[in-house]
Parts: C-alpha cells; structure tokens; sequence
C-alpha cells in the first residue's frame, strides 16, 4: 500500500450556518499514529465523524478520501473502517463476546470462525476469554470496557481506526498505561491510528504526527518535536506546553537575528529565517525550560532582561520560578528539580534577576487565521 | 439518609397506607364472605367466583372487555413507539409544542374526552360499538405508550446506532439488533400500561359504547345500580388483581436494566 491512507482536501462542514470545520487539508500515512489535538469545539469531532461517515462535507466542502476514494457521502458501513467512541458505546444488551463478535457477524464470518477471532482480540486486549467472555458491559469496570471496545474494533482487522478520546474517562494511572498499550497495538498490527483528543500531553506521548485544530481549522500539523519546539502561532505555543510571550518592534536584523525592541525600552534577540523591515511589530514565544534567572552582573551570554523574582512553585520534578519584568510581564522558568531538601534554590520573593535565553530558542509567531 | 426514621413519621405512613387500601381490603374480604346481604361476615367462601363463571353478562364484558383492550393496546403500542421515535431522532419547528400535545389526553378530564369523541363519530356517522370504544382507547393510550418509551429513548447511548453502523451494520440492521432491543422493555412496559388503562376504563367507554359492546367495568356498574350482590365484589377483584399485577409488571420493566445512558 503506498500513499496516503486518510486524505482530507480543502474539506469545510457547516451547521446551522457556523463552519465547524474551515477548509481543512491533511493526509495520513499508513501505519501512522494521527492525533488531531484541540480544545473543545475547535472542530476536531466533526473532523474525525467526516471520515468514520456519520457526517458528509458540504457540497461544495472539498473531499474526503479513504485509500485513494472519494467517501464524501459514502455510509459508515460501506468504508471498512473501525471506531472507539469516547463512552465505549458497548452495546449493554450483549455480552463481551457478542459485543466484539457482533462486526463479524454483519461481514458473515463462519461462526467457528468468529468464535476464534473474538477469543483472540480479547486475548489481544489482556482480557482473559474465560472470565470476562459471558459477562454483560455494565459489570465491567471503566478499564474493561474500553479494552473491550478496542477489541470489538480490532477483531475487524480494519486498515484505520478511529479512537475518539477514548482515555477520557479513565484515572491518570490507567490511561498511562493504555496510551502505551495502544501505541504498542498501534506499531505490532501496523493499522493506522486516527487519534482525537483534547489532551496535549497525551498526543505528545503517542503520536507520529499531531494535527493542532483551532476554531475550525488545522493551526499547525508535525511531529511532536515540531509543534512543540516550534509553534506557529500563540495558539499553539500556549495549548501545548507551556510558553512565556514577549513582543516589540524591530529594529534591526544582524547575524540572522533580530532586534527587538519592548515598551519599555529593553531589548532581546530572536533568531530569525527571514529578515523583517525595521517597525514592524512581532511577538515572541519563549518554552519555560529555555529560560532561566541569573543574578544582576552575572553575564548571560545572549538575552538578559531585568526583573525580580515573584515566586518559587514546587512541582515535584520541576521547578517553576516566576519573575516579573520591569513594565510587569510575568516569565517562568522550569528548572529540574536538584532536590530542594539537599540543594534548595536560594530564589526568594523579591530578589532582583535577569531573565536570560539565547536568541535561538525565541520563537517568532505568525499571526492567527481569524 | 442517616439515622433511623423517627416513630411518628411512621405512624402517619401507616395510618395513609391504611386510608389508601382500606377500602380495597374490605372488598377483597368481603368477596369471600358467604354471607349473601355483606353486612357482616359469615364464614369464607368461593361461591361468588363460581357464580361469575355461570352470568352469561359478565362473561360477554369479560369478553368484550379482552378484545377492545388488546386492539387498543397493539394499536397504540405501534403508534406510540413509532412516535416516540420520530420524537427522540428528529429536531423540527414545534417539537417541544408536539410534545406537550402529548400531555393533553392525560390531564383533560375523561368525561371531556368522552363527549368529544361521542360528537366526533356522531358526526362521522359511525355505529357505536366495539371499533368505537377501541378508537377511543387508542386515543388516550398512544400517550402513555409514547411518554414510556420516549424515557427509555432518552436514557439510551445515541453512539450506540453509530457503533452499530461503524461495525458493518446498514441503518436497518442496526436500528433492529441494537435499537430494538434497548426498547422492548420501554415497549411492553407502555403496552402493559395501555392495557390496564384500556381494561379499567369507564367514562369514556360508557359514553362511545353501543347495544352489547358493554365493558366489564360497565356491567358492573349497571350490576350495582340494580341490587349489591357479592359477585360483584368477586369481580372487582378479579380486575383489581389482573390491573395490580400488570401496573406492577410495567414497574418492573421500566426498572429493569434501563440503559447505561450517556456516562
């Protein structure tokens, strides 16, 4: 199979007049792990329900393709596709088997047949047929049955599958363990994963690539590493991670840097690939683990702006150090945390710093589609 | 609810309970009373159920009273759940004033629907009788149909058609293996409701009936009107325990594993 699996072009959906999705454009590749990440209402369930085919494009909405056909209007049943929703959606009038066994029924499997294919999906998923097999979904506890939903799309050894944030419901401990687990299912059958959540760390962890959707539209698409290490917009600097922002006119381009100037008169560098004309207005991103504070007189080799230090948060692995420059921006720093009951950090509230970063970790934003 | 109920609240739950079923109590006893005028109780018998068996009046209502409750109720089980569905799937204009209509039959006195319908076959010329009384009962029934069923639509997973259809199953297919069976209990449940409805109704009935198309609950009314007799007492009963036990089924159903519902 060569090309891409999933192609979206140019796709819009409208309801009641409000775009839901805005002219969108993606391909998938095979055996790929998608994440279409956003917060609510950014469009990225209409998205997903455009290829499962419980929603068709506008008519004049671009197209939906599935390997190399136009599904526009085709119906779920006709495009061989699997689906986890986000509540399981196990039917509670069947048992585990039935449940997964009832794909393969619609397909016409020989009934010998079904009965080992349910046993191995089950298997597939570390639910053991014997116990869990005959039980109704509702004696399942929220863990089984997403497994059990994931087996009741798996069985069908589909080419995609769909998995709408399927984690939600799940505590912090389990659904660790299932992104794993779903990224091992994910590489060891090679079936292509549409993943969507609203959960940035969850698409950081799991993902190949990330499609980053805000208000209807797809606002970055990359690896991880680049949505992470470089947004695009402030949207996506502040959705995923956490960033500190900056902003001032230009007022010089040097060594493939630019000069920028702030408000109040202090000035920074950020690497730039293009140079801007002098006066015009940018604005910065800066990931708080590429900042950091130094005393005043300390040389900090590359940017150093003036501030005193607000705060120290304790976060277990981290910590977060908070000053406010002197026109009353706020900036975080992350620092590993050394061990504060060995090594504490000697910040306290108050003590004047520098806010130092190199010129090469700013991140200049373009301005967002409205 | 911690804590224990205190004794007096308890007191007034019994002397209520009492208040409500008295009454009924006294009936039942007295419909094994041998004693032929009631007044005071004689010893115990069963005469007056095997009497029934020989009134030839009663056993026609009996009669009547079976048909017109089961065509009632297949006919507005259908149409209830029908409409239920149209309710549950379809967003239109005006679909929270069509559901309010639903209310109507229920909370409009009986002997108002009652003349209504009268006037209307009068007007459409119709012949009293038992198609008469059916279509009356039909028309109050398909709102308590509608109103069960549509609760047990409310509580289902709106995924689950979906889940269906993504797992290879045609709209068809899906609404029958996964639709359906989430409903048969919302379904029997309304159709058990229809039916006690349609078996203990005398208002309406009394009014749309015609010449030998009385009900059950007809004849002994006109059987009171002439002489209290303990038959009567056996025959109420009888449909007291037949209307307890299908309201309480119906309970049952409705209880019964209702769906999961959107979590």
């Amino acid at each position: 199979m060569s090309g891409p699996v999933v192609a979206f072009r140019n796709v819009s959906k409208t309801f009641n007049g409000s775009k839901a999705v805005r002219n969108i454009s993606f391909e998938i590749q095979p055996g790929e792990f998608f994440s279409i990440l956003g917060p609510s209402g950014c469009g990225k369930t209409t998205t997903l329900r455009l290829l499962a085919g419980f929603e068709s494009p506008d008519d004049d909405g671009g197209e939906v393709r599935i390997l190399d056909k136009v599904v526009n209007h085709a119906r779920p049943y006709e495009r061989n596709i699997s689906m986890v929703f986000q509540n399981y959606a196990l039917f509670p009038h069947l048992s585990v088997e039935q449940n997964v066994a009832f794909g393969l029924e619609r397909r016409g499997v020989a009934k010998a047949e079904v009965a080992s294919r349910v046993k191995a999906a089950l298997e597939g998923v570390r639910l053991a047929p014997e116990t869990f097999g005959k039980r109704a979904p509702s004696a399942l506890s929220g863990g089984q049955r997403q497994r059990v939903a994931l087996a009741r799309a798996l069985v069908l050894q589909p080419p995609i599958l769909l998995l709408d944030e399927p984690l939600g419901a799940l505590d912090l401990k389990l659904r660790k363990e299932m992104q794993y687990e779903l990224k091992q299912l994910n590489r060891r059958l090679g079936i292509t994963f549409v993943y969507v959540t609203h959960d940035q760390e969850e698409a950081l962890t799991m993902s190949d690539r990330i499609a980053v959707m805000d208000n209807a539209r797809v606002a970055q698409l990359g690896s991880p590493a680049e949505i992470y290490e470089r947004p695009r917009t402030a949207f996506v600097a502040r959705f995923i991670g956490e960033s500190n922002f900056l902003s001032g006119t230009v007022v010089g381009f040097e060594g493939g840097q630019l000069r920028v100037r702030r408000d109040d008169g202090t000035e920074f560098r950020a690497a730039a690939t293009e140079e801007r004309t002098d006066g015009g207005k940018v604005h910065v991103a800066l990931r708080p683990e590429r900042l950091r504070f130094v005393p005043p007189g300390h040389d900090a080799d590359g940017n150093a702006l003036p501030g005193k230090i607000k705060a120290v948060v304790y976060r277990g692995e981290m910590l977060h150090v908070r000053a406010t420059l002197a026109d009353g921006t706020d900036m975080t720093a992350a620092m590993s945390n050394e061990g504060q009951l060995r090594l504490p950090v000697s910040w306290k509230e108050g003590d004047p710093c520098l806010a130092a970063f190199a010129a090469e970790d700013v991140r200049i934003l373009e301005a967002e589609a409205s | 609810m911690a804590g224990r109920t205190p004794r007096w609240l308890l007191a007034i739950a019994g002397a209520v309970y009492v208040f409500l079923h008295a009454p009924l109590l006294v009936l039942v006893a007295f419909s094994f009373n041998s004693s032929k005028y009631g007044a005071s109780w004689e010893g115990f018998t069963l005469e007056w159920y095997g009497r029934l068996l020989e009134r030839a009046d009663i056993m026609a209502a009996l009669k009547v009273s079976l048909i017109v409750g089961l065509g009632s109720t297949a006919i507005s089980t259908l149409m209830g759940t029908m409409l239920a569905l149209g309710l549950a799937r379809h967003r239109f204009s005006g679909r929270t004033f069509v559901e309010s209509l639903l209310y109507v039959p229920i909370v409009t006195p009986e002997i108002v629907c009652g003349i209504s319908l009268l006037i209307l076959f009068a007007w459409m010329k119709l012949q009293l009788g038992i198609s008469t009384i059916i279509i009356a009962h039909v028309a109050f029934n398909i709102s308590y149909v509608t109103i069960v069923v549509r609760a047990r639509l409310e509580g289902m997973d709106k995924n689950l058609e979906e889940a269906a259809m993504i797992l290879g199953a045609n709209e068809f297919v899906a609404f029958w293996k996964v639709t359906v069976p989430q409903l048969w209990p919302g379904i029997i449940s309304g159709a058990l409701l229809a039916f006690t409805m349609s078996f203990d109704d005398f208002v309406i009935t009394s009014l749309v009936s015609g010449p030998g198309s009385s009900t059950l609950p007809i004849v002994v009314y006109t059987m009171v009107r002439k002489n209290i007799e303990p038959s009567i007492n056996a025959i109420s009963t009888i449909i007291l325990v037949v209307t307890s036990v299908m309201i309480y089924a119906a309970d049952r159903l409705e209880r019964r594993d209702a769906p999961q519902g959107a979590r």
